[in-house]
């Protein structure tokens, strides 16, 4: 049991990463990984957000649409949940932490359109994960995505210092740089299963 | 009927999320100070950036700070700059409208491209190939920088020309940077007469590449009784603050560039 979840959660993290795996949730992974700070703050609230939404899709899921027959409706509600709830969140984060919310800025909003976060959830439904399986994996693409986040916006510190060929300065260099950083997370294809062997 | 079970289920998670947002925006609400959203909602909202903040949410919020002047929105003019004084309790004084002219009137019935320019479809592209197809090296080359950059859709190029409607204009002076021959320039709203020319060569090399360009005869100079209008590098520009709007330079001039209004 707790080696299934280690698996799931390290998959999650390295194998299986949204960004430099799965392709999801590029925007943010472009946008916001300029500078270390902002990148580990919207990370954290890409990580958040995954978990709770999770932990509301899925009793919907599960319990509402697969009762009545209803998987058909699983984009349009979980789109509605997930945006209901980032709209939550940015509310509670306004109140508790303004300096958070300062951060976040208009990133916050985005995270409501942004693929990763509908991907996992859907992703749980159609690997039939459990609800603690589910919240394990959520919580491992959140850390994957904060682990891409925080890669890449050291490789972007690096290449701020470089003399980059006019044509290729700004996002020509970025899609390289982060094509690059895709390709050595291929490298952990097959390893996360004989970790816990 | 079977339509009516999705439809509810999706109707009540609508209701319930709705609910939820409603009672988490009454009870977790914030105080933030209302004079931000008060001047939010005076200024247009073109989000232009002419100010030099991000946006009018920007804007607002350092009025309300007491970090920005209150004048500084071009769109909005003097009825916003009013505005936003009586919500901040400050007298703003007199604001003038502005609003951005084309120093150019080379359109292609009176100047001819000194070689077909096949690239970009930009001017900022076009300047860097032998400073642009247009013969007259100051002149509008007509690809409409401004008219994309233009948020009130307010320039078009006509007949090779860029021409900006006054009334469209918010003066936000955008166009003024797009431009790589820097031909266009902002101006107040009670300008009288303008010059739409800025071709500073002397008359006979002017001559060669536009039948309207302003060969520095100095006729407008001489002719005007308030010593507004002066010639210099072989232009002619006029001194809006002793321009009276006669019209006797727009009589005297032989290339016909300078507009008088009203």
């Amino acid at each position: 049991m707790m080696k299934e979840m280690l698996i799931i959660f390290f998959t999650a993290i390295l194998t299986n990463n949204f960004v430099l795996a799965k392709f999801l949730g590029i925007c943010p992974f472009l946008g916001v990984s300029k500078k270390p700070s902002t990148a580990f703050s919207m990370s954290v609230a890409v990580t958040l957000v995954m978990v709770i939404a999770t932990a509301a899709t899925w009793p919907v899921h599960n319990y509402i649409l697969v009762k009545y027959g209803l998987e058909y409706l699983q984009t349009i509600v979980f789109i509605l949940i997930i945006a209901a709830l980032v709209q939550l969140i940015e509310t509670a984060i306004k109140k508790f932490s303004p300096p958070l919310y300062q951060a976040l800025g208009i990133y916050l909003p985005l995270i409501t359109t942004n693929c990763a976060v509908l991907g996992v959830t859907v992703l749980n439904i159609s690997e039939s994960y459990t609800l603690a399986e589910s919240l394990v994996n959520s919580f491992g693409a959140g850390i994957g995505f904060l682990v891409a986040m925080m890669i890449f916006s050291g490789v972007r510190g690096r290449m701020e210092s470089c003399d980059i060929p006019k044509a290729l300065q700004g996002l020509p260099i970025t899609l390289i740089a982060a094509s690059i950083t895709a390709l050595t997370f291929l490298g952990f294809g097959g390893i996360v299963e004989n970790l816990f062997a | 009927m079977e339509i009516l079970v999705p439809v509810i289920i999706v109707a009540a998670i609508g209701l319930v999320c709705g609910v939820m947002l409603s009672l988490a925006s009454h009870f977790l609400a914030v105080k933030t100070d209302e004079r931000v959203e008060k001047v939010r909602e005076v200024l247009p909202g073109a989000n232009c950036g002419a100010c030099g903040y991000t946006g009018c949410d920007g804007y607002a919020a350092a009025i309300a700070a007491g970090e920005a002047e209150l004048t500084q929105c071009a769109p909005g003019g003097a009825e916003t700059a009013k505005a936003i004084g009586e919500i901040m309790g400050a007298d703003v004084g007199d604001v003038r409208k502005k609003y951005a002219v084309v120093m150019c009137s080379g359109n292609r019935d009176v100047t001819e491209n000194k070689f077909d320019y096949h690239g970009l479809n930009s001017c900022a592209a076009a300047a860097l190939v032998a400073s642009g197809p247009a013969s007259c090296r100051y002149g509008c080359m007509g690809l409409g920088d401004c008219a994309a950059v233009c948020q009130n859709d307010a320039i078009a190029v006509v007949n090779g020309v860029a021409v900006v409607d006054k009334e469209l204009c918010g003066g936000c002076g955008k166009c003024v940077t797009a431009c790589p021959k820097q031909v266009i320039r902002v101006i107040d709203a009670d300008s009288r007469a303008v010059v739409t020319c800025k071709n500073a060569d002397k008359g006979a090399e002017t001559r060669k590449v536009c039948k309207t360009g302003c060969i520095g005869c100095m006729k407008c100079q001489k002719v005007c009784e308030y010593g507004a209008v002066t010639v210099t590098n072989f232009v002619a520009a006029v001194d809006n603050d002793k321009c009276v709007g006669c019209g006797k330079c727009e009589e005297a001039c032989p290339q016909h560039i300078i507009k008088v209004m009203q």
